[in-house]
């Protein structure tokens, strides 16, 4: 991180936009200056053109009215000079501006044609429906449904189509792609092809980005860009239907979940849990985090959201808080089952 | 007389509380209108400064989300629509009647309606943090997060009334400066005579006039669709959110414009007066400022370019919206070969015009990168963009109103602001801007989403915050010392002379303040900057014959205020009883009755 320590002013001023690439590049997890597809590739190239001549052009005018301010400063003797205007002047400033204004129009509407011709069709397809405040991922053709965390193959296209339930949002993973939104009613499609290096353990990170009501701010999701064998084996691991409880304390859980109204919302695959209000929760266990990426999933997160899902994500009234229809015990053990979904 | 039996009588007395209630006196509307417009812009910074620490650290919780998602929209609002706007129009209704050499505006008593529903409107939008819930949508509050079924309090109805409000009062003040401008000039002064400032306020209300209509058409659709089961805006009954967000932005854009060119045509008085040279290039900047105005009516999608348009769309508002870069930049060339070959007076007015163009450019310059829609997916709905508007609007249309404040303070009553406790006004306002929304442009390039109520740490995001936080604080620490200056000069004597800038405008050749006839006789314009003109050809001031003989002006009148009531009460009506509508209907029919047979002599 950088650290403004003197008060060289000035020259700090002139210097801001390439502190600002510098600050950007550091490893962010949702930095727009490190991209990771193709489509962020585009993105990016048209950035850096139109950031370079931004820069020369911020330094030139500030330097030129700084310049202006100190040299025509009044003095004893001066007289300010008295006209009107130059035509040739005028010209050559109105150049200037069509000048730079056409360097950054061509290769934004080269980018424009790039990013949205139509996905290849060998891309992976997913329905991505935005609702408040969590989003729920379709994979077309496999009949997996899952929530808040996906996986997709490095090296092959991935096309989002993107809808919404409710309000607008947005679905953005400024490492590989720019955002476009949920609208309800309308579908919109975006699709990108993650680079073949990009895969890696960490999750790519994204959140809603159009304002969506009180829990806006918790509306994230994690984007895994796997290599192709991880990405196959994860699928298959997705489509298999129920995962027998392995012990007791599981089995009590499950018998727990089915006893109770969370199957009227909530979707087991291969149980009879197959409410489709809230996520799916067949695999639930595999996810990292619940709750669109706000808690770490683990058994304390879990009794916690359970217990009361309003406290920990404000606004979140369709869930109901269990604290006071089930005890401590009950919720835990509800817990562990669900963190055996794996 | 036979009417007066029907009508309310004027009252008699020149001070008091009623004076300033019932005056139609331009000066002193605008001076109601530019404190008021103050006043709303402290409650705009407060705002502000509890958004900044809550955002202070990550997993800030200094207010709850509810509250936060509340102040984000209604800041933006106060200082749009109470703050800016009224700041400029403060403006206007001062200088413009005097800068063209007239004794009033066309239709005074509308001028006084346009404050009062102003008033009226701001009060009701404010008045919703008390009343159960301030608008929490955001100021571009998109459907159909807006809808009964989302927004089910009160809230989006405040919302909804007030600047249904605002924008009939803004209406009224903008066809009342058009007529005055097009038809009120002094003799001489030619359209292209006028100072660029009136030039300005004429597009500015061109822009309203033009930029209204499509706003108060979607305020109606959401306020059926919110009451009366219309669902022109629910895709669930056939209609289309995208809808509002077109007639938003086709307001929301212009609206832009409204802002900062009020503060184009300040700094376009300004820098030349204490430059002590004339404007360079007054055409290009007059004709820039109309096509900035044009232009701006080909732009609005820019604002959706993630909302799924098509690549054709994509690259049309794309390439206008880079366009108005160009008149833009014709302004910044040519307001700085203002100040080559001058011999420039650092006073606190001239600091604050010289760092508008220093701001406004970096606000020009973002504009025109997240002008390019593949910038934009990365940037739209980020920091950067609040940024970009924070440069546009703090940067250049409160510079430029700070530039007109010091500049005009001592026409407007005779007193000087102090240069001293100005300089210092000045330098901490400066750092505070740069200190609170440069390092924006870092958290939006580093993926910090805006309205956002709190955030994880690790994100990057943390270091940047706090020093926008700090920068905040320096901000409202300046307008303390701003305060201290005001109420340090209201207190000395009034020695302003006429012209103590040796300026160039008509307002400067009456007393400051000036008389509440603005001139004992009616100025003749013999040229383009008339004081100079006249100063350096040795004429004498000449006057308009006869317009000594006879002086009118209007009595004041209790009806705008009253009508203004009635407005209120039926805007209130369809979040409470409708019976209340049709009661301020009832005032509203009265007013028009008293004001149109009120006697004028
Ligand atoms: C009335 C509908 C409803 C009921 C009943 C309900 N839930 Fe939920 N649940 C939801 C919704 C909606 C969400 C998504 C909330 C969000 O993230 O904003 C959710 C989220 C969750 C999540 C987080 C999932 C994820 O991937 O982030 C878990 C775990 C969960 N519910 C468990 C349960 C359990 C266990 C029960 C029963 C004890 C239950 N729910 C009952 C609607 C319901
Ligand atoms: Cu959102
Ligand atoms: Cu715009």
């Amino acid at each position: 991180m950088l650290i403004v320590r003197r008060p060289v002013r000035r020259l700090l001023v002139a210097l801001l936009p390439l502190l600002a690439l510098a600050a950007a590049a550091c490893s962010d997890p949702m930095t727009t200056t490190d991209p990771q597809s193709d489509f962020a590739d585009t993105v990016h190239g048209v950035y850096q053109i139109v950031t370079i001549l931004a820069a020369i052009v911020f330094v030139a005018v500030l330097a030129l009215t700084l310049i202006l301010a100190i040299v025509f400063h009044e003095r004893p003797g001066r007289r300010a000079q008295q006209f009107h205007g130059n035509s040739k002047l005028e010209v050559v400033w109105t150049i200037i501006p069509v000048a730079i204004v056409t360097v950054i129009a061509i290769p934004t509407f080269r980018a424009i044609a790039d990013t949205t011709d139509p996905a290849p069709d060998d891309a992976i397809t997913i329905a991505v429906t935005g609702h408040q405040w969590w989003f729920e991922f379709e994979y077309e053709g496999t009949g997996l449904v899952t929530a808040n965390e996906i996986h997709i193959p490095a090296g092959r296209a991935t096309s989002f189509l993107l809808r919404s339930d409710d309000v607008i949002h947005s679905f953005w993973v400024p490492q590989l792609a720019g955002k476009v939104d949920l609208i309800p009613g309308h579908e919109n499609e975006l699709w990108f092809t993650p680079h073949e290096n990009a895969a890696r353990p960490e999750p790519y990170l994204g959140q809603c980005a159009e304002f969506c009501g009180l829990s806006h701010a918790n509306m994230r999701f994690r984007v895994y860009v796997d290599t192709p064998q991880n990405f196959s084996a994860w699928i298959e691991a997705q489509q298999a239907s129920r995962i027998a409880p392995a012990n007791e304390a599981t089995a009590a859980g499950e018998t727990l979940f089915l006893s109770s109204s969370c199957v009227g919302c909530h979707t087991v695959k291969g149980t009879a849990a197959a409410g489709s209000i809230g996520p799916d929760l067949s695999h639930i266990g595999s996810r990292s985090t619940i709750a669109s990426g706000i808690m770490d999933n683990d058994r304390e997160s879990l009794i916690r959201w359970i217990s009361n899902p309003d406290r920990e994500k404000p606004g979140v009234v369709l869930m109901p808080a269990f604290e006071s229809q089930m005890t401590q015990e009950q919720i835990a053990s509800i817990a562990d089952y669900l963190l055996s979904l794996q | 007389m036979a009417t007066a039996v029907e009508t309310l009588a004027p009252p008699a007395t020149q001070s008091g509380i009623w004076s300033w209630i019932t005056t139609i006196d331009h000066k002193r509307i605008g001076a109601l209108y530019a404190i008021t417009g103050f006043i709303f812009f402290l409650v705009g910074g407060v705002e502000a400064l509890l958004i900044r620490a809550q955002l202070a650290v990550p997993n800030g919780d200094v207010i709850d989300p509810e509250l936060f998602n509340q102040l984000f929209g209604v800041h933006a609002l106060t200082m749009i629509f109470l703050a800016v706007m009224p700041m400029g129009a403060g403006f206007f209704n001062y200088m413009i009647p005097l800068m063209i050499g007239a004794r009033d505006v066309a239709f005074p008593r509308l001028n006084a309606l346009s404050y009062w529903i102003f008033l009226g409107g701001a009060l009701l939008l404010t008045s919703s943090f008390i009343f159960g819930g301030a608008p929490d949508a955001g100021w571009f509050a998109y459907a159909p997060l807006t809808s009964e079924q989302f927004s089910p309090g009160r809230n989006m109805d405040f919302y909804v009334l007030g600047i249904l409000m605002l924008g009939v009062s803004s209406m009224a003040a903008a066809l009342n400066f058009a007529v005055t401008i097009i038809n009120m000039r002094a003799p001489g002064m030619s359209l292209l005579r006028m100072p660029v400032f009136v030039w300005m306020t004429l597009i500015i209300s061109a822009l309203l006039i033009l930029a209204l209509p499509p706003l108060t058409v979607a305020l109606l659709q959401l306020l059926f669709d919110r009451h009366y089961e219309t669902s022109f805006l629910s895709p669930g009954g056939g209609g289309d959110p995208l809808l509002w967000q077109h007639l938003f932005w086709v307001f929301g854009h212009p609206e832009v414009y409204i802002l900062i060119l009020p503060a184009m045509g300040i700094v376009s008085e300004t820098l030349p007066v204490f430059s002590r040279k004339p404007l360079f290039g007054y055409s290009a900047i007059v004709f820039s400022g109309m096509a900035i105005a044009f232009l701006g009516w080909a732009v609005w999608s820019h604002h959706m370019y993630t909302t799924g348009l098509g690549p054709v769309q994509k690259s049309i508002f794309a390439g206008t919206t880079m366009t108005i870069g160009v008149p833009t930049g014709i302004k910044i060339f040519n307001w700085l070969a203002t100040m080559y070959g001058g011999s420039i007076r650092f006073t606190t007015s001239m600091y604050f015009a010289v760092a508008f163009i220093a701001l406004f450019t970096i606000g020009g310059i973002s504009g025109v990168m997240h002008a390019s829609p593949p910038i934009d997916t990365q940037q739209q709905d980020t920091y950067w963009i609040v940024a970009h508007i924070h440069y546009v609007l703090v940067g250049g249309a409160l510079m430029g109103i700070f530039s007109g404040i010091y500049y005009w303070f001592p026409k407007m009553t005779g007193r000087f602001l102090g240069e001293g406790l100005g300089q210092v006004h000045f330098w901490l306002m400066f750092i505070g801007i740069n200190l609170t929304f440069f390092p924006m442009h870092f958290l939006g390039t580093a993926g910090m989403p805006r309205r956002i109520y709190t955030y994880d740490s690790g994100m990057g995001w943390d270091f940047w915050n706090m020093v926008a936080t700090i920068g905040a604080l320096v901000i409202g620490v300046s307008l303390l010392v701003f305060i201290a200056n005001f109420f340090r000069a209201m207190g000395q004597k009034p020695t302003a002379p006429n012209n103590p800038w040796d300026a160039a405008t008509l307002e400067w050749a009456t007393t400051s303040p000036p008389p509440e006839h603005d001139f004992d006789l009616i100025p003749i314009v013999r040229g383009r900057d008339p004081l100079w003109f006249d100063r350096d050809h040795g004429h004498a001031p000449a006057a308009a014959p006869d317009s000594a003989v006879h002086i009118h002006l209007p009595p004041p009148s209790y009806y705008p205020m009253m009508m203004a009531v009635g407005v209120l009460l039926l805007a209130v009506g369809p979040m409470t009883h409708l019976v209340l509508t049709a009661f301020g209907a009832v005032v509203i029919a009265y007013s028009v009755w008293g004001w149109a047979l009120e006697p004028t002599d």
